[in-house]
């Protein structure tokens, strides 16, 4: 049979995200996949360097509207550490406390839009009408549903109070028995089990060559989970299972997360429990030493890496994100070789994939052997000169 | 291998049929909030010292403080006493459609002139009425 090479995306009405995948197929199997990244370029880190601290905050949450909390706590862990500032414990805790919410917010979107995708709706509507309760509590906790901007610089800015700490502990248990429910229809129900089970494989070697990380990993029997690898703020007081499978196909993706879902909801009652008396933030002057630093925070993608350098002022020097979805898409063309057309959006969908996160830019020219980072004007002004070949009208625009 | 079984959800579904609707009939019903909700920030002129320390913390540019078009007096200089200088008031013009309500501009204000509201609904047909000039 001969071979019909065909793109999907960066738009394509079965992948939700801008990027691209070059398939080539042989009937309706695929076989040879390519993956094209650069779509959803935003020059977050560049506009890092031109804000102060503070203001950063704000910014890198926007890096990811689902783990907005992961991506602002490794990087203001890392500030924290260039400026030698020991956070209070109480801070510690509810900084947790906000990740596992956050983990069960962003582990049951997963599920529903992965039903979603197998077709199967009904699950989808309901796992995500229980999300809600996760997002009420976030919004509880935070002021805001999506972006609850808890950190600051030196701590947490909102305490918890004993009443939220009785509605949090209300809706946890209303969270973890829905879950719960939800773990036995993922895993026994026909149609999930069909659609899931030998589909998008990933072996363990192949994972560990290509680095894959978080639950796609554990999905593929890696035990790796920086919670426990190098346990941050409490964790190494926490009392939690590493959950991984070892089916290493889509089917082991979901149970991955439906029990990892299970095991944030008991991290968050210790945590409530434990929740030390004590000032909630310390102050940290908005001048930040030279120096530099470079953690890792599990987010509920996989590990996510952040590098902050320091030069004396209020303003980071560099500040770099290494998004963990940008870890996974090396295997995702090594998952979908083999497998059908239909199966593709299921097995993009299951790596949890977030474009945006990951793109950044560094100019690398072949012919001249060199790379080299742009100002911010210049790309802009490359942006516009892009924009203007494309026969964008800037007349109305003032271009500095 | 786990057992496998057809229309697991089904007895969720029909049960479903007897229950109340989880979604809310917004806009007609007003949406719950919880307490601590980051909305439109409002403005207190009284409480302004004109320190401009929300400006600087802003991240999305959003927030501006000026000088009032109208200055009240100097106060009338009383005998033996150097004469006082009169206090200035000051606008705050937020740009609804930068500002990204995160509150650090509330936060931050030494004399708690910005507070965050309950209000959300802030879509406007005209993009003019997105630059909120408080007096
Ligand atoms: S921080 Fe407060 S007092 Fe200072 S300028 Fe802003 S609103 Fe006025
Ligand atoms: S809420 Fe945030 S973005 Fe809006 S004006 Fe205040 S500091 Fe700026």
């Amino acid at each position: 049979m001969s071979k019909i090479s065909i793109p999907l995306g960066p738009q394509h009405p079965g992948l939700k995200e801008p990027i691209n995948f070059g398939l080539v197929l042989e009937g309706e199997q695929i076989d040879k996949a390519t993956v094209n990244l650069g779509y959803n370029h935003r020059g977050v880190e560049k506009a890092a360097e031109e804000r102060t601290y503070i203001q950063d905050i704000y910014l890198i949450e926007r890096v990811c509207g689902i783990c907005s909390h992961s991506h602002v706590t490794c990087y203001i862990t890392c500030v924290e550490e260039i400026a030698k500032a020991e956070i209070p414990e109480r801070a510690k805790a509810i900084r947790v406390l906000v990740g596992e919410l956050e983990r069960i917010h962003s582990h049951l979107l997963w599920l529903g839009i992965a039903a979603y995708e197998i077709g199967f709706d009904t699950l989808f509507m309901y796992v995500w009408r229980d999300r809600e309760h996760v997002l009420d509590c976030l919004e509880l906790v935070g002021g805001n549903r999506v972006h609850y901007s808890i950190n600051t610089l030196g701590g947490v800015r909102r305490d918890i109070t004993p009443e939220i700490k009785a509605e949090l502990l209300k809706r946890i248990d209303i969270l973890e028995a829905r879950t719960k429910y939800y773990t036995t229809l993922a895993t026994e129900e026909t149609t999930v089990l069909a659609r899931t089970q030998n589909v998008g494989v990933l072996p363990k070697d192949l994972g560990i060559r290509l680095g894959a990380c978080g639950p796609t990993a554990r999905a593929s029997g890696i035990a790796r989970d920086v919670r426990k690898d190098e346990p941050y703020l409490i964790y190494d007081k926490l009392d939690f299972k590493l959950i991984t499978a070892d089916t290493c196909d889509v089917f082991g993706r979901v149970v991955v997360r439906v029990l990892e879902t299970v095991e944030s909801c008991r991290i968050i009652r210790q945590v409530l429990n434990y929740l030390p008396e004590g000032p909630i933030s310390i102050k940290v002057p908005w001048k930040i030493p030279e120096g530099e630093a470079v953690n890792r925070y599990e987010a509920p993608r996989g590990e996510d890496i952040h590098y902050v350098k320091g030069n004396g002022t209020d303003k980071p020097e560099r500040v770099k994100v290494r998004a963990p979805t940008l870890a996974n898409y090396h295997a995702v063309p090594h998952m979908l070789e083999g497998g059908w057309l239909a199966d593709v959006p299921l097995v993009i969908a299951a790596i949890d994939p977030c474009m945006s996160c990951s793109d950044r830019a560094l100019v690398t020219d072949r012919a001249a052997a060199r790379s080299a980072v742009w100002s911010w004007e210049e790309m802009r002004r490359n942006g516009i000169e892009f924009y203007k070949r494309r026969g964008v009208d800037f007349s109305k625009v003032t271009l500095k | 291998m786990k057992k496998k079984i057809p229309g697991r959800a089904l007895g969720e579904a029909v049960r479903q049929l007897f229950k109340k609707p989880a979604t809310s009939a917004y806009p007609f019903e007003k949406a719950k909030l919880q307490p601590k909700f980051r909305g439109r920030i409002a403005f207190e002129q009284e409480k302004c010292i004109g320190c401009k320390m929300c400006v600087r913390v802003c991240p999305a540019k959003a927030i501006e403080i000026v000088l009032s078009a109208d200055q009240p007096a100097a106060p009338a200089p009383v005998e033996g006493q150097a004469p006082a200088p009169a206090k200035k008031k000051f606008d705050c013009v937020i740009h609804l459609d930068r500002c990204v309500y995160c509150a650090q501009c509330v936060e931050v204000c030494p004399k708690k002139a910005l507070a965050s509201t309950d209000d959300f609904e802030l879509a406007q047909l005209d993009r003019k009425a997105l630059r909120r000039h408080y007096k």
